[in-house]
């Protein structure tokens, strides 16, 4: 029935309509499209009263003036004037006129000036040129890459090893090929800067720890267990890492590594270790801190180091499992995009390995230099300086006793006592950091390296014309 | 994704405006990029090559069938992983942990990627020269380990970057450096800025100012860490970086690194460019609208997966009316391109000193390792004092130095022969030639006709491997790059052609691709071609 009246109503209203007068469904007509009109007109938008005509563009192009592309730098910085070294940088080191005793260079085994590593790089050279001309996967994979890699697993005791062109790249590659957006990275604050960049670039959430302080490491890790155990969902997904070094480039300390490992096991976290000082120097056999303390390197779940200090090449190389290295070939930014190391240093490389092994009394007579220069530093130094640094240690940091808080200030003073040192006939170097990019800016200290090929006069020579030159700068200072 | 990739690049072809657009078909594009006004107003008119550079777009059912292969592969990947105990090396000792790696992640590298492993990271018992021996492996799992066989193999190089054929292990270069390791040692376990310093490092700087043709310049032990370490010594927070979608790792690492905003333009694309620009300058920094404190173009010379070279006479236009101010990564195009081998402002005729910041590297053309960025005196000051790997990594081996030193003095003519300058023109005809005649059968190439770099495009996933392993069995070494190297559907085969290339060399090794083209039917293009030979001296008349 309802159909029938809805029927009935449309033909009378069709009806109505033929018969109304044409101004009136002129006037209707009119009323709907205006009514249309409302509905789909474009909206007012406030924006566009915003949008800049062209020239109003062109004036704010104008405007605008950048920055300078740099600012101006100081014709006084150190860095502008290195001191300029001719012939090999050896024991001893030829600086402008003055043959000076050479405690500032990382030459920790004397392999630099070493003529059976020169022999094995001139032999190199003489079949494979100096470049490699190509990344790892594309034909830049030599037979000596494959040995020396052989050759640094065998020696670090691991499954495998992968070997970088350049130091710095090394760690600062393979911390981000591991670490992600979302996960943990917990670290000791004193790090070297190599790490700091591999850090930055791996954009976990970095966590600090006080340098060498396990209770404020196991603090911290307490803490993220609670979170985990807030939002566990999260936290399975959330790995998490701690970075230490062996030795640390910035202070010459020992990390404490079985606690370390007692805590890795105790949270489940992946331990990256910096060997760059510390392989090659310590343990009875020179293999590094887990000999030291004698513990598996398995336990260790990625161990780096640098083949430019003990063994006097330039490179890297990382070792571990096969399951953990073997991601680095494809994942290790400095591993994939960079051209693999010139075949010669790799030789050399090889050559320096051996002779770690054929001879490990060397590190004997390297840990013998390193604890008498430290305990003749700490009984000669005048007071107002003081060493640190591990006895064991190749590195010794030389800090003022009272540092006036001014670090420039500070380092010039160190810088005035070098200088002195280089005229006496000893070269040694201030520490040099970037300060404005450090995450934990070290103080100020004259970083004093200690070589297997020093005789106990030399070390008594060094030791007493720091003092004496250390001495005649602060009496010029009072 | 791929397709609307190069269907951009056709209909940016036809949107663009700047210079004369001499032809416009199948994504061809003839350009004149003229050298502009020098800063003493003297315009240099030279006559210039066209700027021929071309993106063909992928055939449609050639884009299904690559999807669909790509996915099959993936598939079949997971049912070899359900159906067949993994050979997976597993983590000991590590129980409870989470795991180290995605899930995707080590299931395309054991189930995509390792089948095709043989095709890269093949080692090499030789100097990478024109001919370059590899060690015979042969796997017996499918790739999951290799065993050497004993036997070495020759084959023709078309894979290492020897652009001008200074990977020599006789000749004067490598005898000086000899003498240089005698002299100076291998290394010097010292960052330049403490004992590092020898003056063989300045000699190298000051060559390396005089050949680009800047003030000074600041060199480092290696390529990658350059760009890495040196970027965030130049821009920061609040800075605005514009990069090219298709620049390298290092530069991409370097930026993130730096802390400054990245924008990013479509590949060698003004119009995208000159947008990105002009947004940046009106709009400012986000949310806040403060303006940026400088804007920084980043590009490279020579585009190593793509065979492109950029567009700098038109960045150039664009740097000067937004005021921002240019780095350009010469990895590729130092030595490689331009009439004295002295990359892209040589190859377009242009004052360096126009462009910022010139960085390179001394892998490619000079036969070494490390890597230099030249500029201003004022910059290269700002850069000795605050860059990271000036401070904190070791200096460049006095025998890489050395071998740059001698080799980049035979290009600038100073060894009195004109050795260098044959050099460059060899490597011209032979890019040029080999280009050429791969196009004439019809093979689709990506790129400028001028560049060293020549990818040939294969697309299909299985196509990559299928290449090189028949190529190699012909004794020819080719690289071949696919995902994730590249978007998923342009997988190709790219050849690096060198001064010591011969052209019977390269004849040899196009008869073996043609070969290849027709057994895997590669004959994508569909360009008209010409059935004119292409003779070698063709390009040589094009040289002078």
């Amino acid at each position: 029935m309802v159909s029938m009246d809805m029927f009935h109503e449309l033909f009378e209203s069709l009806n109505a309509l033929q018969n109304a007068p044409t101004y009136h469904l002129l006037f209707e007509a009119g009323l709907i499209a205006w009514l249309m009109w409302l509905l789909f007109r474009p909206s007012y938008n406030p924006h566009d009263r915003e949008r800049l005509t062209r020239r109003e563009e062109q004036e704010l192009i104008d405007e605008w003036t950048p920055e300078p592309l740099v600012p101006a730098t100081p014709q006084d910085s150190r860095a502008l004037h290195p001191r300029i070294v001719s012939g090999k940088v050896g024991k001893y080191i030829q600086i402008g006129e003055r043959n000076c005793l050479n405690l500032g260079t990382n030459n920790y085994l004397g392999m630099i000036e070493n003529p059976e590593i020169e022999k094995s790089a001139l032999e190199c050279l003489s079949h494979y040129g100096v470049g490699s001309c190509g990344p790892r996967g594309f034909y830049g994979t030599t037979e000596v890459h494959l040995d020396l890699e052989d050759k640094l697993a065998e020696y670090m005791k691991c499954e495998e090893a992968v070997v970088y062109s350049y130091g710095f790249s090394t760690i600062a590659s393979a911390i981000p090929a591991y670490a992600k957006r979302s996960d943990v990275i917990f670290v000791d604050e004193m790090v070297n800067f190599a790490i700091q960049k591999g850090l930055d670039a791996s954009r976990s959430q970095i966590n600090y720890f006080k340098h060498n302080d396990m209770e404020d490491l196991e603090r911290l890790l307490m803490e993220q267990a609670d979170l985990d155990r807030k939002n566990p969902k999260k936290a399975k997904r959330t790995r998490r890492f701690l970075v230490a070094e062996g030795i640390y480039m910035n202070t010459g300390l020992m990390a404490p590594l079985p606690k370390l490992l007692e805590l890795r096991e105790k949270y489940k976290l992946r331990f990256f270790l910096d060997e760059a000082i510390s392989f090659g120097t310590i343990g009875k056999t020179g293999h590094g801190l887990t000999e030291h303390f004698n513990i598996d390197p398995s336990e260790i779940d990625m161990i780096s180091g640098s083949l430019e200090n003990s063994i006097g090449s330039i490179g890297g190389f990382c070792v571990g499992s096969h399951f953990i290295i073997e991601h680095q070939r494809l994942s290790g930014l400095g591993y994939c995009f960079s051209a693999s190391a010139p075949p010669l240093l790799m030789a050399a490389a090889i050559t320096a390995l051996d002779i770690m092994q054929r001879d490990p009394s060397i590190f004997q007579t390297l840990r013998d230099n390193s604890t008498f220069i430290h305990s003749q530093l700490s009984s000669q130094l005048p007071s107002d300086l003081r060493v640190h640094g591990h006895p064991e240690s190749v590195i010794k940091h030389i800090r003022l006793a009272n540092p006036s808080g001014d670090k420039v200030a500070d380092e010039q003073l160190l810088n005035e006592i070098v200088d002195k040192c280089e005229e006496a006939g000893l070269a040694l170097t201030t520490a040099a950091y970037l300060s404005d990019r450090e995450v934990n800016l070290p103080e100020p200290s004259i970083r004093v390296t200690v070589n297997a090929l020093l005789s106990k006069n030399e070390i008594e020579f060094a030791v007493k014309t720091l003092k004496n030159c250390a001495e005649s700068v602060f009496k010029i200072q009072l | 994704m791929a397709l609307d990739k190069t269907e951009y690049s056709m209909s940016a072809a036809e949107k663009m405006s700047n210079g004369a657009v001499g032809r416009n078909k199948n994504g061809v594009r003839v350009d004149r990029l003229d050298g502009h006004v020098h800063q003493n107003g003297s315009v240099k008119k030279e006559k210039r090559r066209p700027f021929i550079e071309s993106f063909e777009k992928i055939p449609l059912l050639t884009a299904a069938t690559t999807f669909i292969g790509f996915h099959l592969i993936l598939l079949m990947g997971y049912i070899t992983s359900i159906i067949f105990t993994p050979k997976v090396a597993r983590e000991k000792n590590r129980k409870g942990y989470v795991p180290l790696y995605d899930r995707f992640e080590s299931f395309y590298s054991r189930y995509v990627y390792r089948r095709l492993r043989d095709c890269w990271n093949i080692p090499i018992c030789s100097c990478p020269g024109s001919e370059v021996t590899l060690k015979d492996r042969v796997t017996h799992d499918c790739g999951w380990t290799f065993e050497y066989t004993g036997t070495r193999s020759t084959a023709l190089n078309l894979g290492s970057y020897n652009y001008l054929g200074f990977a020599q292990a006789e000749g004067s270069c490598s005898e000086d450096s000899a003498v240089k390791i005698k002299e100076l040692g291998c290394a010097t376990a010292s960052p330049r800025i403490e004992f590092g310093t020898q003056k063989i490092h300045q000699e190298l700087e000051a060559l390396t100012a005089k050949f680009v043709g800047m003030e000074d310049a600041i060199t480092f032990g290696m390529g990658f860490a350059t760009n890495a370490l040196n970027l965030p010594s130049i821009v920061s927070k609040g800075c605005l970086v514009v990069s090219d979608e298709k620049n390298h790792a290092s530069l991409i690492l370097g930026l993130r690194l730096s802390g400054a905003t990245i924008d990013v333009f479509k590949h060698n694309n003004m119009e995208s460019l000159r947008q990105v620009l002009h947004s940046a300058v009106i709009k400012g920094q986000p949310r806040s609208h403060r303006p940026w404190k400088k804007i920084l173009i980043v590009v490279e010379g020579v585009y190593s997966m793509e065979g492109s070279i950029v567009r700098l006479p038109e960045i150039l236009e664009l740097k000067r009316q937004y005021k921002a101010y240019l780095y350009v990564d010469e990895a590729h195009s130092i030595g490689a391109i331009g009439r004295n081998g002295r990359g892209v402002v040589d190859y377009f005729g242009v004052d360096p000193k126009e462009v910022d910041i010139l960085m390179g590297t001394y892998t490619k053309s000079f036969g070494s390792a490390g890597g230099y960025i030249a500029g201003s005196k004022a910059f290269i000051d700002h850069m000795r004092v605050n860059s990271h790997a000036n401070c904190y990594a070791t200096s460049m081996s006095s025998s890489c130095a050395q071998q740059i030193i001698s080799s980049m003095k035979i290009i600038m003519g100073m060894d009195g022969t004109n050795e260098g300058k044959k050099r460059i023109n060899q490597l011209a005809r032979n890019s040029r030639y080999f280009r050429r005649r791969l196009n004439q059968m019809g093979i689709i190439t990506i790129g400028n006709n001028d560049s060293p770099v020549v990818p040939m495009m294969v697309y299909m996933h299985s196509k990559i491997a299928s290449v090189v392993r028949r190529l190699k069995t012909n004794n020819i070494a080719v690289v071949g790059v696919g995902f994730p190297a590249t978007p998923l559907m342009e997988g190709r085969i790219r050849f690096c052609l060198s001064a010591a290339h011969t052209k019977e060399q390269l004849d040899n090794a196009l008869v073996h691709v043609e070969e290849a083209a027709d057994f895997l039917g590669l004959r994508y293009s569909r360009k008209r071609r010409s059935k004119e030979p292409v003779h070698y001296s063709d390009s040589e008349s094009e040289v002078e």
